[in-house]
């Protein structure tokens, strides 16, 4: 459910570290709780995100949401089959539904994310 | 072999529940419901007056129906409105009161209703007399010293406001760029921020439902030009801390915004002005029995502090002896944010209503508002989970955690089935800090036996959710539609009819 090699932020977003770059998605636990997602809205490529604020936003059957940068960057790629085909957030929140990829600008940000374990205590999930 | 029987005609499904066409299935072609007489004016060519190019190619696909398809079928369509007149309708932050009949009564009657906006003064006294009294009423009732009525519903009213705020910033020589929320807010409150030109920042709510103190004044600098607040806030629960909340947003400079939604858990109780606020809106079509919900259109009005009164919107009503004049000769003013003076003829209506209650009325309107709530959830506490336990004022937000851990039932499966039990749903899924919420506003006006048939079945839907949880999940049944897709409906939306 929390892949061990990502970093969780409180806002439930997942970054993975791929080289110098940084995936970024939403976790299992805020896909559950959207329940279907009908609608993202991804930030342009180039456009600059800063640690916890906003960069898009992610709509579902229930309720709009935004969605908060894990880390500081420059937006290199975004997934636009994603905007496409927004419901994958529901089936495979950690592979398919990842949103974008960052450039960060300070990796020492990373020290304040939390770990699956950290990330699985904050939505009262016991570990399996 | 004997014939077949034929089977019965299966009887037409009562009138109510049929689906009803849309229009364009209706009528043959050719129908037209006018019959003009022969013209006596020569035929002139349409070349001759509209070019070609801004010409139609074909003809509009209009309906082609006679007056009685017309009738019959918006007839038909208003016999599948729900309205408060039918029944009750305890949908949580909308506060669907009661609408007396006198409203209409004194709303139509021809001096007021057939009143042109553009008569002059001399010949409107009566209009301008009942706005100036209703303005100082409303000044009364909520602590503030002027009040504007031209904003059309709450959300316009929150607008005007941090627009006035922004001009009183201006005035001061002070940039100020945040409006602080909370996580509770309505949706309208950031989104009214974003318009007017600020940041949002949100600030998180505490463990009892309060505005988190301690958060609020971590972000509270000179840049923040506003606290947007709701009180009693979306949890029904009264800001325990407002004075504190009033002097950390003033120490910064800052004005204290209320979202008066709220207002009518209040009324006669506590005063907006008294609490610290500067500026509040009220919705004149809650809390003042004005109609709306889709029926529209609603009141937004704004009342300001004194320090705000030279930026309210032009006209405003003054009183000049015996008579009363408009004046636009308001150099501050943030101009006009709506054609005219509001929407007349629901003033009228608050006007009506405050005059008929009076004070006394109105505290009791709000008690009893108050007790229906705290009745409805010390009797369905048991059967939901209650996120934060507190007496509550008109509304009480209750969880659906509980039947969707242990049944995978949510709350929305509940709220269709409660169509079957011939309720509207309350506002489910709001405030967004409350998983799977359900807000029930059950209102002054409703009496012990509608509220227990409604706690019956709320109890019996959580019954159901345990012991024969697919019919809740597929519920509703009884309804001329049945659950709807609203999945595909949000991802491949069909916006128009085709044949």
């Amino acid at each position: 459910m929390y892949p061990k090699e990502l970093r969780y932020s409180t806002e439930h977003e997942w970054v993975r570290l791929e080289g110098g770059r940084a995936r970024v998605g939403i976790t299992k636990f805020a896909a559950d709780r959207l329940s279907d997602v009908v609608y993202v809205e991804l930030p342009k490529v180039g456009s600059e995100v800063a640690f916890m604020q906003p960069f898009g936003v992610v709509e579902s059957v229930k309720a709009v949401s935004d969605l908060y940068a894990p880390l500081s960057g420059k937006v290199v790629e975004i997934n636009q089959a994603l905007v496409e085909k927004p419901e994958v957030i529901n089936t495979d929140p950690y592979g398919a539904a990842w949103m974008i990829i960052v450039e960060p600008r300070d990796l020492k940000e990373l020290a304040q994310l939390l770990d699956a374990g950290a990330y699985m205590a904050l939505v009262g999930e016991r570990p399996s | 072999m004997s014939a077949p029987v034929r089977p019965p005609r299966p009887a037409a499904p009562p009138l109510a529940r049929r689906p009803v066409p849309v229009i364009f299935e209706r009528g043959a072609p050719g129908r037209v419901g006018y019959s003009l007489p022969q013209s006596d004016v020569p035929d002139v060519p349409l070349d001759a007056i509209i070019p070609a190019a801004q010409r139609r190619l074909r003809p509009a696909a209009l309906p082609e129906v006679s007056e009685l398809d017309v009738v019959r079928h918006y007839t038909a369509l208003s016999h599948r409105n729900y309205s408060i007149d039918e029944g009750f309708y305890p949908l949580g932050s909308c506060t669907m009161k009661y609408n007396p009949k006198i409203n209409e009564d004194v709303a139509r009657q021809p001096g007021i209703a057939r009143l042109h906006p553009y008569q002059p003064e001399e010949l409107a006294q009566g209009a301008l007399q009942l706005l100036w009294e209703l303005e100082h009423d409303l000044a009364e009732i909520s602590g503030m010293d002027r009040v504007t009525f031209q904003p059309a519903a709450g959300a316009h009213g929150e607008m005007t406001a941090l627009l006035m705020i922004r001009r009183y910033f201006e005035d001061r020589g002070e940039r100020r760029t945040t409006v602080v929320v909370p996580d509770s807010a309505h949706g309208t409150n950031p989104a009214s921020a974003a318009i007017a030109g600020f940041q949002v920042i949100e600030v998180k709510s505490d463990r009892r439902g309060n505005i988190d103190l301690e958060a609020l004044r971590a972000v509270l600098t000179p840049e923040v030009a506003a606290l947007m607040l709701t009180n009693p806030n979306t949890l029904g629960l009264f800001e325990e801390q407002i004075r504190e909340v009033a002097r950390a947003v003033h120490n910064v400079g800052a004005q204290l915004y209320l979202d008066g939604a709220n207002f009518n858990a209040i009324l006669g109780i506590t005063r907006p002005g008294d609490q610290g606020f500067d500026v509040m809106h009220f919705n004149l079509h809650k809390t003042f029995t004005t109609p709306h919900g889709g029926g529209g259109p609603g009141a937004g009005a704004v009342g300001v502090r004194a320090h705000l009164v030279p930026y309210l919107p032009v006209p405003t009503i003054e009183r000049d002896g015996q008579r009363f004049v408009l004046d636009y000769d308001r150099p501050k003013s943030i101009g006009k944010v709506r054609a005219f003076y509001g929407n007349f003829g629901n003033l009228v209506r608050a006007y009506t209503y405050i005059r008929s209650m009076g004070a006394a009325g109105l505290r009791e309107a709000a008690e009893m508002a108050v007790l229906n709530a705290n009745y409805m959830l010390r009797r369905l506490r048991d059967h939901y989970d209650l996120p934060y336990d507190r007496v509550c004022k008109h509304e009480f937000v209750l969880s659906g955690r509980r039947q969707r851990d242990r049944h995978h039932v949510t709350t929305k499966d509940m709220a269709k089935r409660l169509l079957d039990y011939g309720f509207h749903s309350p506002t489910i899924y709001f405030p967004l800090i409350v998983e799977e919420a359900i807000m029930i506003e059950p209102t002054e006006t409703e009496s012990l036996q509608t509220l227990d048939a409604f706690i019956d079945a709320m109890t019996a839907i959580a019954q159901e959710a345990e012991t024969n949880p697919e019919i809740v999940r597929s519920a509703p049944h009884e309804t001329p539609v049945t659950r709807l897709d609203d999945v595909t409906a949000a991802r491949k939306p069909i916006l128009r009819w085709r044949p």
